[in-house]
């Protein structure tokens, strides 16, 4: 079947409804929000704890409840939904977007628009990715598969865990397996800080005394047909296990927290260029990727800590979207950004002459008592001093305007 | 329960699946007997999936002959069985003047068996066919005659084929004891079923060694010798079109760089001795061993592309060859110690235990009914590769299940899952390795539920007895 819209947008998790409803508030009526699963909201459903909507609602709202508020919006805003449908494949000529979708109910559908946002999120990584030696039992999970299968299908992984990584599921996992009554044995990383946020250090380990090894990782997984053990040990140089001075944790269960990526398969398909650092498209000041018409937000840019800013980031590009469909994006001088001295990356990587911008960076390292600075070749933009600051949490740098004259931007950090 | 049967054979790996097969064109009452949950879950389903030319193997040993023969008869295995069959070709490249003087030898030796279309080729010409190759290349010897192919889908096609043709599986059943029943032989496998046969073909792999004794049988002895294999990223699925070889050590065809015919590459397998027979354990020397030598050959590979690891034990016997052949107890026939070229040998050594089955006295009535081809499930991801949506409509319209996307990585729909457990795997390996699901980059972080959800539907398994495996290997231990 073959069915025209203005904008296709792929995924109706946060950042995809976001989008959707800074869209339809511009006054664009023709889009369609595209989600494989049989519901909107996309990762947020599995996350039953709090912690979200602080920024954005000023209150602490359940995973479900921060979708319900977005599903809300993106129904009174009348957003079309078309749900348990896959898009396979993104195809572009010139201005025009060909978006090709299996969907459960309507069988193959060959949508024309006139731009795509991509907001597929990311995914976990898993134990291949990080190539931990040993045998290949069954019971081990990445730390959101086993949220899934805990909060929304009722099956529980295992009794005894442990778990690999300190980031937020893992930590949140923590918490929650101890909650339904299995004994969570450690927590372990391989950094010399927690992936995490602090406050689900707190909130999830040590209300729990839940012990969390710092500099440890798993040099090898024991076991037949289900783990029965892993071996922990101290690193040296950062990732080289010394397994001289190792010990033992029994477990039926290993959860793997150990990063998200941004799943960018249909991205790669549509030839768009990714960066190194974040995985994500590379993209400029208004949030486009180097295929023309095709815009990115989310997770599926780069990954976030809070569903917060993955908000205000798709509802922003939701208003670029809508302003280069009405072709009034002003061709404004683009200025690159350059990522400085401690910095991992910097997001976008343009800016547009005489406007205001958001930069999004984070830290290669926990620093203390460090300054965090954007500058052009002339003047000082930005500069505010940092007691510690971590790579877990993602900073958002608002600038006022981007001097008309400037040749570059960029982001470093000072001693 | 108790069962009467001509043929017994041990083992379904590729061995004693194609033996079954071959046997199945036959007036003949045949059973495959396999302790694992599924078909190939020994050592086949840890295989290269490389079918070598035919000339790595000394002179004078069976392993060099079944090698040959066995290569030639893929073309029309794969045609009548529709698993995935590629001649790509190998290069096996040198690096000094001493390794250019042993690829020499071996051009002599594949030349003397019969191989066709080999040459010796000099840097610039190696560097035409594969230009990823490290340019410090000085030469190497093509053989344009290998091929890849899919190992589980080949040992699963063979299976499904001779169940059409009448052959009876019995999975999950360890034989723990042979013993003579007048002129027949008797297996009881571990769930107490009696299974008897006129003869009884040991294609027990890793166990051979165990199975033979429990025959009576002696002289050898199975020797694990353990592969690591790493499984890159599709995204660099291009690097090689040819299987790129080492010039090989004593042990191993050495460590090699391997297109797979789903698309990525595969870098290993190491080749070490040990003494367990379930050790199916990764190491970080194994890993380190095996990304030094890649990229020694292909400079691009990383290690951080691994998507997943795995090991392969190689049943490798004492003596070094295959061994093939009847022996001491009447009707008992071993196919033992078939480690590499096992896979590309296995339609011969098929051919040659038939050949010895009639040597022994048995009686090969052709049927009349005998169904070579078996229809393979189409698969919807190449055409998604191909942009072809005409066909895709086609398939929907055939088989609504075909618009349900389970895996993505992969592009797996519900349609070929549902027609993998109707083939009779259940266990979430046996789907993998049967539909390709949860192979790739997200290695089942998504689809997994899903595919719970469809194996409970279609078999009735609740979910939490569902197992990566078999018993003892369930997914979620219980339900909240």
């Amino acid at each position: 079947m073959n069915l025209k819209y203005d904008i296709v947008i792929i995924g109706a998790g946060p950042a995809g409804l976001a989008a959707a409803v800074s869209l339809k508030r511009s006054g664009i009526e023709k889009i369609l929000v595209i989600d494989r699963e049989s519901f909107a909201g996309g990762i947020l459903n599995q996350c039953i704890h709090n912690g979200f909507g602080i920024h954005k609602f000023k209150e602490e709202l359940t995973g479900p409840e921060y979708a319900e508020r977005y599903l809300d919006l993106s129904n009174q805003a009348d957003v079309e939904l078309l749900l348990s449908a896959c898009v396979i494949d993104i195809i572009s000529s010139g201005k025009e977007k060909e978006v090709i979708v299996l969907s459960e109910e309507q069988g193959l559908l060959r949508i024309s628009c006139k731009a795509v946002v991509l907001a597929m999120g990311c995914r976990e990584k898993n134990r291949g990715n990080i190539a931990i030696p040993g045998s290949r039992p069954a019971g081990i999970l990445t730390a959101g598969f086993a949220q899934k299968m805990v909060n929304l299908h009722g099956y529980m992984p295992g009794r005894e865990i442990v778990i690999l990584g300190s980031g937020d599921i893992g930590l949140i996992m923590a918490r929650r397996m101890s909650l339904e009554g299995a004994k969570v044995k450690a927590v372990i990383e391989i950094q010399t800080h927690p992936g995490g946020l602090n406050r689900n250090i707190v909130q999830c380990l040590q209300d729990f005394d839940i012990p969390l090894y710092l500099s440890h990782t798993i040099s090898e997984i024991k076991g037949g047909r289900r783990i029965s053990s892993v071996e922990v040990s101290p690193v040296v140089d950062r990732s080289f296990p010394d397994r001289n001075r190792s010990f033992h944790l029994d477990c039926d269960t290993l959860l793997l927290s150990v990063g998200l990526i941004p799943e960018n398969e249909l991205s790669i398909k549509a030839g768009i260029v990714l960066d190194n650092v974040t995985r994500g498209p590379v993209v400029d000041a208004n949030l486009m990727t180097s295929v023309e018409g095709v815009f990115a937000c989310g997770n599926v840019l780069h990954v976030h800590d809070i569903v917060d800013w993955v908000s205000e980031e798709a509802e922003f590009c939701g208003y670029r979207v809508a302003r280069y469909i009405k072709g009034d994006i002003q061709k404004l001088r683009e200025i690159p950004v350059r990522t400085g001295k401690m910095l991992s990356y910097t997001l976008p990587s343009k800016v547009e002459a005489g406007k205001p911008a958001t930069l999004s960076l984070r830290t290669i390292a926990p620093l203390e008592n460090v300054f965090l600075c954007v500058y052009t070749e002339k003047h000082f933009l930005y500069k505010k001093k940092f007691r510690k600051i971590f790579p877990s949490i993602m900073q958002r740098i608002p600038i006022k305007e981007v001097p008309a004259d400037a040749q570059y931007l960029e982001t470093f950090i000072e001693s | 329960m108790k069962k009467n049967f001509d043929i017994l054979i041990i083992g379904a790996g590729v061995v004693g699946a194609a033996v079954a097969r071959e046997l199945s064109r036959y007036k003949l009452r045949i059973a495959v007997i396999e302790k694992e949950e599924d078909v190939s879950f020994g050592t086949s389903k840890a295989n290269s999936g490389i079918i070598h030319a035919g000339f790595h193997s000394q002179p004078g040993t069976l392993k060099l002959k079944l090698e040959a023969e066995g290569n030639r008869r893929f073309d029309e295995l794969s045609a009548e069985l529709g698993f995935p069959f590629e001649r790509r070709g190998e290069l096996m490249v040198a690096f000094s003047d001493d390794e250019l003087q042993i690829l020499h030898k071996y051009y002599q030796r594949g030349v003397q068996n019969g191989i066709e279309g080999m040459e010796l080729l000099g840097r610039e010409r190696t560097l035409e066919l594969e230009p990823n190759l490290n340019p410090d290349i000085l030469g190497s010897l093509h053989s344009p005659t290998a091929g890849i192919v899919g190992p589980y889908e080949y040992c699963f096609a063979l299976i499904e084929n001779a169940k059409t043709n009448g052959v009876e599986v019995f999975l999950d059943s360890k034989v723990e004891k042979i013993s003579r029943r007048d002129s027949c032989l008797e297996c009881v496998s571990s769930k107490g079923v009696s299974l008897t046969g006129k003869f009884v073909i040991n294609a027990a792999g890793l166990f051979s060694d165990e199975i033979a004794k429990l025959a009576g049988v002696d002289g050898f002895r199975i020797i694990p010798r353990k592969g690591e294999e790493y499984l890159l990223d599709r995204r660099v699925g291009g690097l090689v079109r040819r299987v790129i070889f080492p010039v090989p050590s004593e042990k191993s065809k050495g460590l090699l760089v391997i297109p797979t015919v789903d698309g990525p590459v595969m870098v290993g397998p190491t080749a070490v001795d040990i003494e367990d027979k379930t050790d199916f354990s990764t190491t970080r020397s194994g890993l380190e061993a095996v990304f030094k030598n890649a990229q020694k050959m292909v400079p691009a590979i990383r290690a951080t592309d691994i998507i997943t690891s795995f090991v392969g034990l190689r049943p490798a016997a004492t003596g070094g060859d295959f061994i093939i052949g009847k022996t001491s107890v009447k009707g008992f026939i071993n196919a033992a110690g078939i480690q590499s070229p096992g896979l590309t040998a296995s339609p011969a050594i098929a051919e040659m235990i038939k050949d010895i089955l009639v040597a022994e006295g048995l009686e090969l009535k052709k049927k009349d009914n005998f169904q070579a081809v078996r229809k393979a499930v189409p698969k919807i991801r190449p055409l998604v590769e191909q942009r072809d949506y005409k066909m895709i409509e086609k398939l929907i319209a055939k088989d609504k299940n075909y618009s349900k996307l389970v895996c993505r990585c992969e592009n797996i729909t519900e349609a070929e899952i549902i027609a993998a457990i109707r083939s009779g795997h259940s266990t979430l390996d046996g789907i993998k390795f049967s539909a390709r699901a949860c192979t790739g980059r997200c290695q089942g972080g998504f689809c997994t539920s899903r595919i719970l959800d469809i194996i409970h539907r279609e078999t009735g398994i609740p979910i939490e007895k569902i197992s990566k495996k078999g018993k003892g290997s369930e997914v979620l231990l219980f339900k909240k």
